[in-house]
C-alpha cells in the first residue's frame, strides 16, 4: 500500500459543496458519518447530564434534587438515550460509516440513499422518543417491562415507536455494511486482507439485521397492547410477561454485542498500529468476532433467571453464557500477545485502548460471575450489575470510542489536536470511572439494589466516592469535547500519516477527497504489514 | 452488477398465487374457533402459524422473486428464518417447562 496524495489544500469532501443543505441531503459516507457523530455526540452529552444528575440525588440519602418519580424518569432518559441513540450508533453509525468504505478501497458504500435515510431514521426516532416528555415522560427504565410499560403513562407509547422507528436506522446500516463488504472491496481486497475493524462491523451488521427487527415487533407489540388492549404480555389480558422478556431480550442481549464487537474491532487497530507489529492471530480475531455473533443469539435467558422462567431454560442459558467468554479471551489474548515485543507507543489513543483493556476484562470477568445461576439469584437487580454492564459499556464501548476519535479525527478532519491535553481526558476519564464504578461492585456485593431512589445509610460513603468519580468522568468527557472542538476549528494540518497507520485510509490525504481514492488501490498484502 | 438473468414471471402465475393467497387467508378464518368452532387444542397455535408460513412464503418464493435468485439469497433467507426459530424454540422451552411444573403460566 504505497501513499497517493498529501496535499492539504485540495479538494476533499469537507469543503467540495458548502450550505447547510449540501449536508442534509448528502450521499457522502463521509459526511454522513459526520452527521451520526454530531447527532450522538449531542445525545451522549444529554444522557451524560442526566446520569450525572442522577448521581447528585444519590450523593446523599433522601429528597436531594428530585422527586422519586422525577428520578425514575431521568433513569429512563439516561439508560434509552445512552442504549439506542449513543452506543448502538456510536461506532457502526458515525466511526463505520466514515472508515469502512476507505478500509476496503470503495468509493462510498453500496446503497448511499439508504444510508442517508438510515440518519433520518434516528433522528426522527429520536424526536418521537424525546416528545414523550409532552406526554408525561417515561418511567419504565430502558427495559419497558411489562405489565407496567403497558399501565404507565402515555409518554411510554412514545417511546416504544421512536425505538421501533430507530430500529429500522439500525437495520438499514447494517444491511448497507453488508452489501458493501461483500460487492465493494478493492481489487485483491479478499476477506483476509479486510481489516479487521471491517470484520467487527460485518458482525455487527449481521446482527443488526437478524436481532433489531425482533426488538421492533415486541415494541409495535406493547404499543398495539396499550393502545388496542391486545392481551400478548399483560397477565390481566391472558397474556405473559416473561415472554415479553424473552423477545426484549432476544434483541437486546445481542444488542451489547452490537455495541461491544465494533469497540474491538477499534482496540485492534489501535494496539496493532500503536505497537508497530502486525496483529497476533489475524484469523483467531476475525473468526473470533464472527463467534461472538453467533453465540450471543443463544445466551438472552440469563436476564431471566429470577423472572419465573424455568430452571431446564435457565440452566441451558446459563451453560451457554459461558461460552462467550470463550471467542472474547481469543481477542485479549491476542491484543496483548501483538502488544509482546512491540514498539509500543503510548499516545492517547493507545492509551485509550489499553483502557478498554483494563476495564473490559473486569467488565467480561464480571459477566462470567453474573452468568452462574446460583450467584445470580443474589446479585440479579443490585448495583453489582450495574457496574459490571458499565464497565462493558462504558469501560469498552465509550473507551474504545475515544480512542477511535482521537485516532481517526486527523483523517476526518485534517487537523491535529493536543495530544497533551488529550492524555488529561484519558487520565480523567479512566480514574474517574474507577472512582464511580467500582465501589457499586461492593455496594451491589452488600446487596443495594439497583434502580432505587433512596438507600439505607451503610451504603452512603461507597455512594458519595462514586457521585464524585461520576463527576470526574463528566469533566473529562467535557474537556475531550473541548480538545475536539479546537482541533477542528484550530489544530495544525494533519499529514496524511499521522501515526504510521498500514490501512488504506492512511494512504489518502486528511481529509479525504470527495471519492476517497484517486486511483483505485489494488491490495497484494494483508493490513498489518509491520514486522 | 449482472441484471441480465432477471426472471420474467408470467401474470398467469401472479394470479394464481393470488388467489391462493386469497384462499389461505378463508382458512385461516375457518380454522379459527370463534368463527367455526374447529378447536385442535394445543395445535391451534401450530396451524396458525403454518398457514402465514406458507403465505409468506409463496410471497417470498413469487412475488420477491426468491424461487428464481441466486441460492445465496435463499440461504441467507433460510437464516433469518433459523433465528427465529432459535428464538421460539427457546421460549416455548421455557413455556412448557414452566407448565410442567406449575401447571399453568
Amino acid at each position: 500500500m504505497t501513499s497517493t496524495s498529501t496535499q492539504a489544500d485540495e479538494i476533499n469532501y469537507l469543503n467540495h459543496q458548502k450550505g447547510i443543505w449540501s449536508w442534509l441531503t448528502t450521499l457522502d459516507h463521509k459526511r454522513i458519518g459526520i452527521l451520526y457523530m454530531i447527532t450522538v455526540l449531542t445525545f451522549f452529552l444529554i444522557g451524560g447530564i442526566f446520569a450525572m444528575l442522577l448521581r447528585v440525588e444519590l450523593f446523599a440519602t433522601g429528597k436531594n434534587i428530585m422527586s422519586a418519580a422525577q428520578y425514575n424518569q431521568v433513569m429512563t432518559f439516561h439508560g434509552a438515550i445512552m442504549v439506542f441513540m449513543v452506543i448502538i450508533p456510536g461506532i457502526p453509525a458515525f466511526l463505520g460509516n466514515f472508515i469502512l468504505p476507505l478500509h476496503i478501497g470503495a468509493k462510498d458504500v453500496a446503497f448511499p440513499k439508504l444510508n442517508l435515510l438510515s440518519w433520518y431514521c434516528l433522528v426522527v426516532g429520536a424526536v418521537i422518543a424525546v416528545s414523550s416528555l409532552l406526554y408525561g415522560g417515561v418511567d419504565t427504565g430502558w427495559t419497558f417491562y411489562t405489565p407496567y410499560s403497558i399501565h404507565t403513562n402515555n409518554g411510554t407509547t412514545f417511546v416504544v415507536i421512536g425505538a421501533f422507528v430507530m430500529g429500522f436506522s439500525s437495520i438499514l446500516t447494517g444491511l448497507n455494511f453488508i452489501v458493501t463488504v461483500h460487492k465493494l472491496r478493492a481489487p485483491g481486497m479478499t476477506f483476509w486482507r479486510m481489516p479487521l475493524f471491517v470484520w467487527a462491523l460485518y458482525s455487527t451488521a449481521v446482527i443488526q439485521i437478524l436481532a433489531t427487527p425482533i426488538l421492533a415487533i415486541t415494541l409495535l407489540l406493547i404499543a398495539a397492547e396499550r393502545i388496542l388492549g391486545v392481551g400478548i404480555f399483560d397477565p390481566a389480558l391472558g397474556g405473559d410477561p416473561i415472554l415479553f422478556q424473552h423477545f426484549f431480550w432476544f434483541y437486546s442481549h445481542p444488542a451489547v454485542y452490537i455495541m461491544i464487537l465494533p469497540a474491538m474491532g477499534i482496540v485492534t487497530e489501535l494496539i496493532t498500529t500503536f505497537s508497530r507489529k502486525v496483529i497476533f492471530g489475524y484469523k483467531a480475531i476475525a473468526l473470533s468476532s464472527v463467534g461472538i455473533a453467533a453465540v450471543s443469539f443463544f445466551v438472552w435467558g440469563h436476564h431471566l433467571f429470577v423472572s419465573g422462567q424455568s430452571e431446564l431454560a435457565g440452566i441451558i442459558f446459563s451453560f451457554i453464557t459461558m461460552l462467550v467468554g470463550v471467542p472474547t479471551a481469543i481477542k485479549v489474548f491476542n491484543w496483548t500477545a501483538t502488544m509482546y515485543k512491540g514498539s509500543i507507543q503510548f499516545s492517547s489513543p493507545m492509551l485509550f485502548a489499553l483502557g478498554f483493556l483494563f476495564l473490559f476484562t473486569i467488565g467480561g470477568v464480571t459477566g462470567i460471575i453474573l452468568a452462574t445461576i446460583a450467584v445470580d439469584v443474589r446479585f440479579h437487580d443490585t448495583y453489582f450489575v450495574v457496574a459490571h454492564f458499565h464497565y462493558v459499556m462504558v469501560g469498552g464501548t465509550l473507551m474504545a470510542i475515544m480512542g477511535g476519535i482521537y485516532y481517526w479525527l486527523p483523517k476526518i478532519f485534517g487537523r491535529m489536536y493536543s495530544e497533551f491535553w488529550a492524555r488529561i481526558t484519558w487520565v480523567l476519564i479512566f480514574i474517574g470511572f474507577n472512582v464511580a464504578f467500582f465501589p457499586q461492585f461492593v455496594l451491589g456485593a452488600m446487596g443495594m439494589p439497583r434502580r432505587y431512589y433512596d438507600y439505607l445509610p451503610q451504603y452512603a460513603s461507597l455512594n458519595r466516592i462514586s457521585s464524585v468519580g461520576s463527576w470526574t468522568i463528566g469533566l473529562g468527557f467535557f474537556i475531550a469535547l473541548g480538545v475536539i472542538i479546537y482541533a477542528i476549528t484550530k489544530g495544525k494540518k494533519a499529514p496524511a500519516n499521522p501515526w504510521g497507520g498500514k490501512t488504506l485510509e492512511w494512504t489518502i490525504a486528511s481529509p479525504p477527497p470527495h471519492e476517497n481514492f484517486l486511483i483505485e488501490p489494488i491490495i497484494t498484502a494483508g493490513p498489518y504489514e509491520y514486522r | 452488477m449482472n441484471q441480465s438473468e432477471h426472471h420474467i414471471v408470467p401474470i398467469k402465475t401472479y394470479f394464481k398465487v393470488f388467489i391462493s393467497l386469497l384462499l389461505l387467508t378463508l382458512l385461516t378464518v375457518v380454522v379459527a374457533r370463534p368463527v367455526s368452532g374447529f378447536d385442535a387444542g394445543i395445535f391451534n397455535a401450530f396451524i396458525a402459524f403454518a398457514i402465514a408460513t406458507l403465505k409468506a412464503s409463496l410471497v417470498l418464493a413469487f412475488f420477491m422473486g426468491l424461487k428464481y435468485d441466486k441460492k445465496q439469497n435463499l440461504v441467507i433467507f433460510l437464516a433469518g428464518v433459523f433465528f427465529v426459530i432459535i428464538m421460539f424454540a427457546f421460549c416455548i422451552l421455557d413455556i412448557y417447562s414452566r407448565i410442567q411444573v406449575t401447571g399453568s403460566l
